[in-house]
């Protein structure tokens, strides 16, 4: 059985591309410099596996960790 | 950018013809024209040879043709210094700046920050209905012609009337804005009596803005920042404003209309891509991020100021460094199929906004303007080829886009 899928944008590495929010804008918000944040605890709503394998796999500066717990 | 906008002639004028390249690994110059008219086959004859090429031209500059160099490059600003951004002919003494783009740490962030909420994607989605009407007020003009160029009457428009609008002035004042950019961008590269007489005429434009609003402040981008404060509480100083005003016009122009015009041009000659993208427009958000990454338009540059190694390869201080993002969106290590623009593309983590702290500021304004410049162009003009009695050309230099481009076209039914 698959785990429980979770995002996390790393600060440090986010530079707000913004591709994570077109992508999945369930799973992102952007704060008022336009940099990304996972949406509460970035747990993964089943059903949106794929829009977070995309946002991961879209950002430029690779700042999304996707974890199965 | 800081060659650009500093105040004294110092150097004098200074115009030179570069002699053509014969070996393009060891003497490459990005202002030849067969780079300016085809580049993508030199790109891939540089990355065959080493991950990171030099030239003695521009006084040394070494240039990363990787993905991987160039990510290198961007994300080291312990080694290379954002303080001269384009590559020229000349390296005269900095006098002034345009942070943030020629900020490097510790003053990077903050001047970046002043300028990052008005440029977020909620903030173009206030713009976007207004840049929806110039497109089709622009295609009223020339559709019911059958034909036109749409570099000159379409694409070159929007990105300055779209900033003209932010910043709160006459849309109308944007020729005067092309005509600065092209001194600064183009014939600034070998002619510095031409960058500097732009740079002079964009600076008292602006100036004279700053004093009517000091007498009566308004709610655009000029005024915003204005009433911005630094990390000490304190205003910016004038010149501090102009820097980021000339900034925000040099990199905001010619930048999307040479996206807006490679994307139209690519359409142009590939029916299928045209065909899919009218059938399918919910492609068009994947499709913007390809034709972003197959046809980058901007390449920016760095100063070595200490000695490193790039992918195994040694950098000396006293060059200067050609970050060509283009070429790393090219590099089939990174993308697979890297030569073909596939408009679904899943995997697309492109640099053409480039990589780390530099991020270009304007990235979702850009985004929005080419969805929407395109988006707008295919409902009323579904069906156009390039055309065959004209020709094509492309501007040289720092920013890569048709500066003609002549097109075929019927409307839609």
């Amino acid at each position: 059985m698959a785990g429980k899928l979770k995002v996390h944008v790393d600060q440090e590495k986010c530079q707000g591309h913004a591709r994570c929010k077109s992508l999945a804008p369930e799973l992102f918000n952007l704060d008022e410099f336009g940099n990304a944040h996972e949406i509460g605890d970035g747990s993964v709503p089943a059903g949106l596996e794929d829009k977070a394998w995309l946002a991961q796999s879209n950002c430029p500066e690779i700042a999304i960790e996707l974890v199965e717990e | 950018m800081s060659d650009p906008v500093r105040a004294m002639p110092d150097a004098g004028p200074v115009i030179s013809d570069h002699p053509p390249v014969t070996d393009w690994v060891h003497d490459f110059d990005h202002t030849d024209p067969r780079w300016t008219e085809n580049p993508f086959p030199i790109w891939d004859e540089l990355r065959a040879a080493s991950p990171v090429v030099h030239t003695d031209r521009f006084l040394g500059c070494y240039m990363p043709t990787t993905y991987q160099a160039v990510r290198e490059i961007a994300n080291d600003t312990e080694h290379f210094s954002s303080r001269r951004v384009i590559v020229r002919d000349i390296r005269p003494e900095i006098t002034a700046t345009a942070p943030p783009i020629t900020s490097d740490p510790p003053e990077h962030k903050p001047a970046k920050q002043l300028l990052l909420p008005p440029f977020t994607p909620d903030a173009m989605k206030k713009l976007e209905p207004r840049v929806r009407a110039i497109c089709n007020e622009l295609i009223d003009e020339f559709i019911n012609d059958g034909e036109c160029d749409a570099a000159a009457r379409y694409t070159r428009h929007i990105p300055v009337r779209a900033i003209a609008h932010m910043l709160g002035i006459a849309e109308k004042d944007g020729d005067l804005f092309i005509k600065w950019i092209h001194g600064i961008l183009e014939l600034g590269i070998k002619d510095d009596a031409a960058l500097m007489s732009a740079v002079r005429e964009m600076t008292e434009y602006f100036a004279a803005h700053l004093e009517q609003r000091k007498q009566n402040p308004t709610d655009d981008l000029i005024s915003t920042l204005m009433k911005a404060r630094d990390k000490d509480g304190e205003p910016l100083s004038d010149s501090h404003v102009l820097g980021s005003l000339r900034l925000l016009l040099i990199a905001g122009i010619d930048t999307t209309w040479s996206a807006i015009g490679s994307s139209l041009w690519h359409l142009a000659k590939t029916p299928a891509d045209r065909e899919r993208l009218v059938a399918e427009p919910e492609l068009m958000p994947s499709a913007v991020e390809e034709l972003l990454r197959a046809y980058s338009p901007v390449t920016m540059a760095r100063e070595v100021i200490k000695e490193t190694v790039i992918s195994g390869c040694p950098i000396k201080p006293g060059n200067m460094v050609l970050l060509s993002f283009p070429a790393a969106n090219r590099d089939p290590a990174m993308f697979p199929d890297a030569d073909k623009v596939v408009l679904d593309r899943k995997e697309n983590r492109h640099a053409a906004f480039g990589l780390g702290i530099h991020r270009c500021v304007g990235s979702n304004l850009a985004r929005m303007e080419m969805m929407v410049a395109i988006e707008e162009w295919l409902k009323r003009i579904p069906d156009f080829r390039l055309d065959p009695a004209g020709q094509v050309t492309w501007s040289e230099g720092t920013v890569r886009g048709p500066r003609q481009l002549p097109l075929l076209f019927r409307k839609a039914g």
